[in-house]
């Protein structure tokens, strides 16, 4: 794209650029006032002292990330060591995140691969049949699901039933049902990426590999992953990131025990309990991870088209 | 070479091959044998069948009826990475993410081979299509034609039985494309493997196969050397499809001794060999190859026919003249321009008698 500018000429290139900021304008303020700013007042909130009944004062303070990272004891005079608490709920989100993307890796690109292979005029259906669910507010599918899941819900009865288990399987409040919760609320950013990518795939490739001794096997892993690396990135992000910090799924799904960060900061702002300076922290916090995780596949990405 | 080699053995037979897309019938029963060793061509109009029958052969399509075998052993249930067939791509399909010494190594990878075997066969290999210096490059970074060698050389790498090319060299520019025909050719003479090309251009496959299938609409028409298909056509279509010919309705007068006695319509008649199946009073076709006429303004022993020169059209290496037989067809003439100095040129509107060697005219059966 870069390059079909780029060929056009240095007059051409200037016009292309005046156009580019132009067209872009909007984007630029629309991204500067709901995500820029609100951004930049996190970052000051959380170097804030923390007012009681929620709201902050005024005053330049550390204590945030204080809290975050160093235990201090009870009455904050014992020597400070490391806080584990909170790395804990870190660790474990990225783990829960981790998780719901691999599943939703698992599922999500079969069936992003069985509608691109599809005849053209029915894939249009099979992209809305995947979309349909998500038509329904996330808060009543993941409630839903809790009642799917229960001790006493359709699943295990189901189960029963059929005669696999004699008693109800536990899922409801385990790392698992949160898990499954996020894969559900996230599959369709899964999946579209990895269609738009495996449509775009030039399938004669996979021919010109079974043609040169490649199994099924091979033909997929050196052949069309790499191809369609891309979309599996995008589709990994799209899920990643927002399981990252969701707090619908390990709220209803998890239980008390299996707090995640989102719900962590959630409770921080919500009425007179809250921290907002550490709720904001936090955010700092993921907001850095999230912004690793980015780089570093942007990275990657850059290595793979690399010449 | 001490090696006796037995020109008889039949690299690829095809019986009776049928491909069916539904209602529609995209192969009628093809029968084939393809030699060893051979450079066969697949030549017929767009939509007859070649990629059809040469994905067939392939693997990458299935049988409706019939059977193929390679070698002897029956491979129409054989998936494609089990065939020791190799196939040039039309687009190439080289791997994109892949160095083009990769793209060279992969199939020799795939067959068990490793690096270090694969990376000393792609060296030679790209040696052979002469693009070493460009081991390194992306495909993307490559020519059309430079491309299509790298497509070349990885169908070559892991030393196929037989290679499969579709309309290789269809992409290419009319320079390229003849520097590659020979190439190919000079290519599959040193491999000394059986090459099966396909291709819509009748000039590549006159050029360049030991036998050519000619097919339209999935059947197949003739099959035979260069030569024969074009001195020797079957039938109105491999004449008519395969250079260029004045192609002549009559009626057969008589037969005797071998030979047809024929008649053009305004009392012009030509003599020509007896063909099978074409008898006494027939009304069939006949092909005359325009380069195989002469003009002169007096009438010559054998056949002579009396016409008047409509118009000359100048086409490089030679100069076709149209001639309007009095009272019968139109004709083409061509005249070679190398030795001109020996032959007039007829200007328009100028009475002029067309002449025939002998053996030049054929009938043609349907
Ligand atoms: N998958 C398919 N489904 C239905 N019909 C098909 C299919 N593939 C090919 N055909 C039909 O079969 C016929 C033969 O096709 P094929 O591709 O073999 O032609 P071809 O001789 O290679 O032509 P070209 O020179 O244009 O490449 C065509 O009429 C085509 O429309
Ligand atoms: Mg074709």
């Amino acid at each position: 794209m870069a390059g079909g500018a780029a060929s056009g000429g240095k007059a051409q290139t200037d016009t292309y650029k005046e156009a580019r900021t132009l067209l872009l304008l909007p984007s630029w303020l629309v991204l500067g006032f709901f995500v820029l700013i609100p951004v930049f007042m996190m970052l000051i909130y959380s170097f804030l002292t923390k007012e009681f009944r929620g709201g902050v004062i005024w005053e330049f303070s550390l204590a945030a990330y204080d809290q975050f990272f160093f235990d201090r004891g009870l009455f904050g005079d014992d020597a400070p060591s490391i806080e584990w608490t909170y790395i804990n709920i870190f660790w474990r989100s990225i783990w829960q995140a981790g998780a719901a993307t691999i599943f939703a890796l698992l599922i999500g690109f079969p069936t992003a691969y069985f509608i691109a292979t599809r005849p053209p005029n029915s894939r249009q259906m099979w992209v809305f049949l995947v979309t349909i669910p998500y038509w329904v507010n996330l808060l009543i599918r993941t409630v839903s699901m809790k009642f799917l899941l229960r001790d006493q819900g359709p699943l295990n009865d189901f189960l029963m039933g059929i005669g696999i288990v004699d008693s109800p399987i536990h899922i409801i409040n385990t790392d698992f049902a949160v898990q499954l919760g996020l894969f559900y609320s996230y599959l369709p950013f899964m999946v579209l990426p990895i269609y738009a990518a495996v449509e775009r795939y030039n399938f004669s490739l996979s021919e010109a590999a079974a043609d040169l001794y490649a199994s099924k096997w091979q033909t997929l892993r050196r052949v069309l992953l790499p191809a369609v690396k891309p979309g599996v990135i995008a589709g990994c992000i799209l899920v990643f990131v927002p399981s990252l910090g969701s707090f619908l799924a390990p709220d209803l799904l998890g239980g008390a025990k299996n707090f995640m960060i989102g719900s962590l900061i959630e409770e921080q702002f919500k009425g007179n309990a809250g921290n907002w300076p550490f709720g904001a922290a936090a955010s700092m916090i993921l907001l850095s991870l999230v912004l690793i995780v980015l780089m570093l596949s942007a990275r990657q990405q850059n290595k793979g088209e690399g010449v | 070479m001490a090696i006796v080699e037995d020109r008889n053995i039949i690299a690829v037979d095809v019986q009776n091959a049928v491909k069916r897309y539904g209602s529609f019938t995209a192969l009628k029963t093809i029968s084939l044998s393809i030699k060893d060793n051979e450079f066969f061509t697949l030549l017929g109009p767009s939509g007859c069948g070649k990629t059809t029958l040469l994905r067939i052969i392939g693997g990458f399509e299935e049988l409706s009826e019939g059977a193929i075998s390679l070698f002897g052993d029956e491979i129409a249930k054989l998936p494609p990475n089990k065939r020791p067939i190799n196939t040039v791509f039309q687009n190439y399909a080289l791997f994109p993410h892949m160095t083009i010494e990769e793209n060279v190594m992969f199939g020799v990878e795939m067959r068990g081979g490793s690096k270090a075997e694969a990376r000393q066969r792609a060296s030679e290999m790209l040696d052979l299509v002469q693009l070493t210096q460009f081991a390194s490059r992306k495909p993307s970074q490559l020519s059309g034609g430079q491309q299509q060698r790298v497509a070349l050389a990885r169908a070559l790498a892991p030393e196929p039985k037989v290679l499969l090319l579709d309309e290789p060299l269809s992409a290419l520019d009319l320079k390229l494309r003849q520097a590659m025909r020979y190439e190919l050719k000079e290519i599959q003479r040193k491999a000394g493997i059986t090459f099966i090309f396909v291709t819509h251009d009748q000039e590549e496959a006159l050029t360049m196969s030991d036998r050519i299938a000619v097919m339209s609409s999935g059947e197949l028409q003739q099959l035979g050397t260069a030569r024969e298909i074009y001195e020797s056509p079957h039938n109105t279509f491999v004449a008519d499809f395969i250079g260029e010919t004045n192609l002549l309705e009559v009626s057969v007068d008589a037969l005797s001794g071998g030979s047809a006695t024929c008649h053009l319509g305004g009392g012009h008649e030509l003599i020509c060999d007896e063909v099978k199946g074409v008898g006494v009073g027939a009304k069939v076709h006949l092909s005359i190859r325009p380069e195989r006429l002469t003009l002169s303004d007096t009438p010559m022993e054998g056949a002579s026919l009396s016409g008047v020169v409509r118009d000359n059209i100048y086409i490089g290496t030679d100069i076709q003249t149209i001639v309007d037989l009095n009272e019968g067809p139109q004709m083409v003439i061509r005249t070679s321009n190398s030795d001109r100095g020996n032959k007039r040129i007829f200007e328009p509107r100028s009475p002029v008698f067309v002449n025939m060697e002998k053996g030049a005219a054929r009938l043609l059966a349907d």
